[in-house]
């Protein structure tokens, strides 16, 4: 169980959180956008081995959405920023495989 | 029997406190500080199992948690558990203890023919009779299945009691041996805040074994000397019998407390097993090694132990597993135990070491002591059914592949083998940390942590004293000093181990050569599986270590192979011609030992405590007049209220007519909703519905539906302009917590600008629905509000004061019948109920519940989002185009729905389905088939989403997601049920009153 550092209320267990999935995904104007591109936007995620920038929104705590950059093989959590800003640079190897 | 192999003095047993226990039914006793295992062995008890496989007589290999043989029945009745290991059950007073997997007992045993047919199952026997051919399996499962099997689960209910605590520490100390207990005292001293947790009840691992000194004392008495000092310390805390069981990401490691399992019955209190859930800053790693069986002909004989063991069984306990021993190794430490034990009683008849020229501090001791040495041989084969009576010993040719010369016999009682020592590394490596192969040790050491961890002592491959006390202090420093607590590290206690301390000078022995075909050479007893097995998975290309593993089934019995996989893995090395590494390991998957149930539920277990039970306010109310629970969520939803001599459905029907032909009432309390407030809420709600909200007046209220930005439907409700920038949305049941977070996501995520604030206010309203054509009357006697159709239109909500309390009144119907629905703050909401059910008595004012509420809707074609549609569904599939704004801008789900599959025609739709018989209720889920009689898999066209009897209609109606369905109404589509094909004529989903003319009047 991952220990996340709630940019509100501190590290607490991952039982109180909910993961959004892939963060950064922007929606695409609805006026213009072609069906693949919105099929895009709907269906299409990344699936890193590493660095991955995701959404967590603290369900069952102050209730606030916020981003992570975790490395999905180690796990280890490399940054947690605000739901409105954009990824920071994370060094790739430090984010690499076991 | 009296305990004719313990010896009069010595051990940390107490002499004066004496335990009677049972075990197969004979009385024995033993001492204070004993385990089953030691208490058996102090009565000569040897035999104390059957294999699981070919049903050997087996006995105690080992003293801990590695121990294959000696698994035990524990207990009776409700309190009976299995496969517990006569090596960790701590002796108390009046202990029951069965042997297992023998019967009808473990002297004589029909299952034991399995041994004598043994070459008719061989490993891969269960994955090749499962595949051929499958009729085959069936035939022989249920044989397979009563002969195997580990213990028997008890029938009752557990009645012992559990619990939980969640916990954080500075630094984690996993193990009390010297290394754990100089790292837990090195990082205590800082003022960090430590857990130290040991599996035994007595600190002091392999200190207690052993007759080690530190600081001019004796081991054990140096460790209780460290458990008195780091009591001491405030911020430490010291857990006895508590072994940590897994290490997951992040430095969280759980662990049992075994509280109570020493205690007689009688004399426990409180809960029988903690789990305690631990977050550590730092952790240290002191879990020791376990000791390696050497794989020779018949080495599973009762008698035939690890070396190491009979030493913990000498030292320790005062006990004797035999009178007369034979060593086996092929490295120094068995000596140090030949050495104790010769000095507790035991006459060692020989040592057998296949190294040809052993020579060491150790080696030199024992020759000193006039203990002859068989250098360059190994044991070539054992006799003796129920005990080990004699070995017979044979020389090792020069490249140690085979053996020659005359054989020589030796008697004995007693078998003490060592093949090496295995670093106990399962924490290490479920933590993430890879491992390396050292060839001196012949077995895998840490190399490479993943997590905040180190290593100390024996799990590092460093086996003397010395090195587990200056790893251990070393480590117990860094860690606290990583956790942000300065202090110098300690000295590193003086020590006296003996000559030769640590040295193995180990000479790799796997599978050792006995000249004969045929001889069993077992490599893990628990899962009866032999060095030929091995060569058999290799002839069959079973040769990865996944295949291997699955193929043979070594180390998946309840030992999780702790003396197994080493020699496993490097069998296979040798067949493969490859060095073990390249074999490599499987993975260490938790648990380490295995726990029980009760432990993981802790308080938890129960219908009341294993998942929150929600009660609306009347709920007291409904279980007094009959009500048939169902769960909606976590509710607890009234499905109908039975009357006595009433079955259910005679009571559904009951409620139905009555909510048509005069008034009923529901509980609708469960009904999700969100008071959303804000410049902005207007503008959310807009934006989220997928009709139009700009037109809502203060007053008004209006249904919507709600889809994901894919298009397909996800709730629906009423929401009620309560104010200028107020609104009361309300939601499905199960869906309350899903809109809620939906409404946020999208608030804090992508619609910053907005501003608007949602609160669940579900719990604070409860709410009563008040259908039928006297529901005007009715609520009239109890509120002066005008209620008339035109004072109070369709779809208006009020502030009203009903029955004295006030509230809100909604014009608002999921019945299709003339209704209203009444919110007031849930303490008054049984008051208002009772008000209501006084007040209808007249009326013959009928309760009603869920099953009811569905007939109702269903009659009239409402659709509960989550039953008539799962995900897929569109709007459009609803039949339900209408609610679409073609007018408004952006909203979730709009350019979804223009995307070309979503307007398919061939989507399945929802549709009505009139079955021919009108007495025939379709099951709900039954599949809809264009050709129900053809070959398997018979194709489908759609389901059945809801399915009821009306009596309204005096018929059957269904609902079904149909392909194509809206373009097939007239048509007749089979249903093939289990015993029959149903046939049912296709229709609209509206069953009565399809103008509506009742839900407005
Ligand atoms: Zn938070």
């Amino acid at each position: 169980m991952l220990l996340i550092e709630c940019p509100h209320c501190g590290p607490r267990e991952q039982t109180e959180f909910t993961c959004g999935g892939e963060g950064h995904i922007v929606r695409p104007d609805p006026a213009t956008a072609t069906d693949a591109e919105w099929g895009h936007y709907l269906f299409m995620r990344k699936n890193p081995k590493g660095l991955h920038y995701e959404r967590w929104f603290h369900a069952h705590g102050c209730r606030q959405w916020f981003h992570a950059a975790r490395s999905t093989v180690t796990h280890e959590i490399f940054a947690i920023y605000g739901i409105d800003e954009p990824p920071p640079a994370i060094d790739a190897n430090k984010a690499g495989s076991r | 029997m009296t305990q004719a192999f313990r010896n009069s003095d010595g051990g940390r047993i107490d002499r004066g406190k004496r335990v009677s226990f049972t075990f197969d039914g004979q009385n024995l006793e033993g001492f204070a500080g004993d385990t089953l295992a030691s208490a058996l062995l102090a009565n000569g008890v040897r035999l104390v199992g059957r294999s699981f496989k070919y049903h050997r007589p087996r006995g105690i290999v080992g003293s801990g948690p590695e121990e294959p043989n000696a698994l035990i029945q524990l207990g009776v009745g409700a309190h009976t558990e299995p496969n517990t290991r006569a090596t960790q059950i701590a002796l108390f007073d009046g202990l029951v203890s069965e042997s297992q997997n023998a019967w009808p007992g473990v002297g004589f045993d029909v299952g034991a023919i399995n041994n004598m047919v043994s070459k008719a199952i061989p490993s891969g026997f269960y994955y090749k009779t499962f595949m051929w051919p499958a009729a085959a399996w069936m035939f022989y499962e249920k044989f397979i299945r009563s002969a195997a099997g580990l213990g028997k689960a008890p029938t009752e209910p557990d009645p012992e009691t559990y619990e939980k605590r969640s916990v954080w520490c500075d630094v984690l100390v996993v193990g009390g041996g010297p290394a754990g207990l100089a790292a837990a005292l090195a990082a205590g001293a800082t003022g960090a805040r430590v857990i130290l947790a040991d599996e035994q009840s007595e600190f002091g691992g392999s200190l207690l074994a052993s007759r080690d000194r530190i600081e001019g004392r004796d081991g054990a008495d140096w460790a209780g000397d460290v458990i008195d000092d780091l009591a001491g310390m405030p911020e430490v805390r010291v857990l006895s019998r508590t072994t940590v069981v897994s290490y997951h990401d992040h430095n969280y490691l759980v662990a049992v407390e075994r509280v109570n399992d020493h205690l007689p019955l009688g004399k426990r209190h409180g809960p029988r097993q903690r789990l305690w859930k631990v977050r550590a800053r730092q952790v240290v790693l002191a879990t020791g090694a376990i000791e390696r069986p050497l794989v020779f002909a018949e080495n599973d004989r009762p008698g035939v132990m690890l070396a190491g063991a009979v030493r913990t069984y000498v030292n320790r306990y005062g006990a004797r597993p035999g009178n007369r021993a034979v060593v086996f190794t092929n490295n120094d430490s068995a000596y140090r135990a030949a050495i104790d034990a010769s000095d507790g009683g035991i006459a060692i008849a020989a040592i057998v070491d296949c190294r040809a020229q052993p020579e060491g501090a150790l080696v030199r001791l024992a020759r000193e002591r006039g203990i002859e040495i068989v250098a360059g041989s190994v044991i070539t084969g054992v006799r003796g059914t129920k005990q080990v009576s004699e070995v017979e010993v044979a020389t090792l040719t020069q490249d140690g592949s085979d053996v020659a010369g005359a054989r020589r016999s030796i008697d004995c009682d007693l078998v003490m083998m060592s093949g090496g020592w295995n670093p106990t590394v399962h924490l290490y490596s479920q933590s993430g940390g890879k491992l390396a192969w050292n060839a001196d040790l012949a077995t895998f050491v840490p190399a490479t942590a993943a997590q905040k961890s180190r290593e100390a002592g024996a799990v590092n491959g460093s086996f003397s004293l010395m090195a587990a006390l200056a790893e251990g202090s070393r480590a117990g420093s860094a860690a606290a000093r990583d956790a942000g607590f300065e202090g110098e590290e300690p000295a590193v206690p003086a020590c006296d181990a003996g000559p030769g301390d640590g040295v193995l000078a180990l000479q790799a022995l796997w599978d050792v050569p006995c000249g004969r075909k045929g001889a069993k050479r077992f490599l893990d007893f628990q899962n009866d599986v032999t060095a030929s097995d091995v060569a058999l998975a290799h002839r069959e290309n079973y040769s990865s270590v996944e295949h291997f593993k699955r193929y043979t089934t070594t180390g998946m019995g309840t030992d999780q192979g702790k003396t197994s996989n080493v020699n496993g893995l490097a069998i296979m090395a040798g067949l493969r011609g490859v060095d073990v590494p390249e074999v490599g390991h499987t993975t260490f998957r938790p648990f380490y030992t295995a726990v029980t149930v009760g432990a993981l539920a802790g308080i938890n277990s129960g219908p009341e405590l294993l998942d929150p039970v929600r009660k609306t306010p009347m709920h007291h109310w409904h279980e007094q007049h009959g009500a048939h629970f169902e769960d909606v969520g976590q509710w607890k939803r009234p499905y109908c209220y039975l009357r006595p001599g009433e079955t259910v459905k005679q009571a559904v029907d009951r409620e139905v007519l009555a909510a048509r032909t005069s008034v009923a009432i529901l509980d609708a309390s469960t009904l999700g909703k969100i008071d959303i407030q804000g410049p902005d809420a207007l503008e959310l709600i807009n934006r989220v519905y997928t009709n139009n909200f700009a037109t809502l007046k203060v007053g008004a209220c209006r249904y919507g539906l709600m889809c994901k930005d894919d298009g397909m439907v996800f709730d629906d409700g009423v929401t009620a302009r309560i104010g200028e920038n107020r609104y009361l949305m309300s939601t499905t049941t199960g869906g309350a917590p899903n809109v809620l977070n939906w409404l946020e996501e999208w608030l804090q995520c992508e619609w910053r600008d907005l501003e608007a604030y949602c609160t669940s206010v579900t719990t604070h309203w409860a709410a009563i629905a008040i259908a039928g054509p006297n529901s005007r009357r009715l609520l009239a006697e109890l509120t002066a509000t005008d209620l008339s159709n035109e004072a109070f239109p369709f779809m208006t909500w009020q502030d009203g004061e009903i029955a004295g309390i006030p509230g809100r009144i909604f014009r608002i119907s999921f019945s299709g019948e003339t209704g209203f629905e009444v919110q007031v703050p849930a303490s008054y909401a049984l008051a208002l109920w009772r008000a209501l059910m006084t007040a209808g008595e007249k009326y013959s004012i009928t309760p009603y519940g869920t099953e009811a509420m569905h007939v109702l809707r269903a009659e009239k074609g409402f659709i509960i989002a989550g039953q008539d549609t799962d995900g897929t569904t569109t709007p459009y599939d609803l039949g339900m185009d209408w609610i679409v704004s073609k007018k408004k801008g952006d909203f979730l789900g709009k350019r979804g729905l223009e995307r070309p599959d979503t307007l398919r025609d061939d989507r399945k739709q929802l549709v009505g389905l009139l079955t021919e018989d009108p007495n025939e209720v379709i099951p709900e889920g039954a599949h809809v088939s264009p050709s129900p009689h053809s070959n398997k898999p018979v194709p489908m066209e759609g389901w059945v989403t809801s399915s009821y009897y009306s009596p309204n209609c005096g018929r059957s109606i269904a609902m079904a997601l149909l392909r194509g369905g809206a373009g097939r109404i007239g048509e007749t589509v089979a249903i093939p049920l289990e015993h029959k094909v149903v046939r049912a004529k296709i229709t609209r989903p509206v069953f009565f009153d399809e103008e509506g003319e009742r839900l407005r009047g």
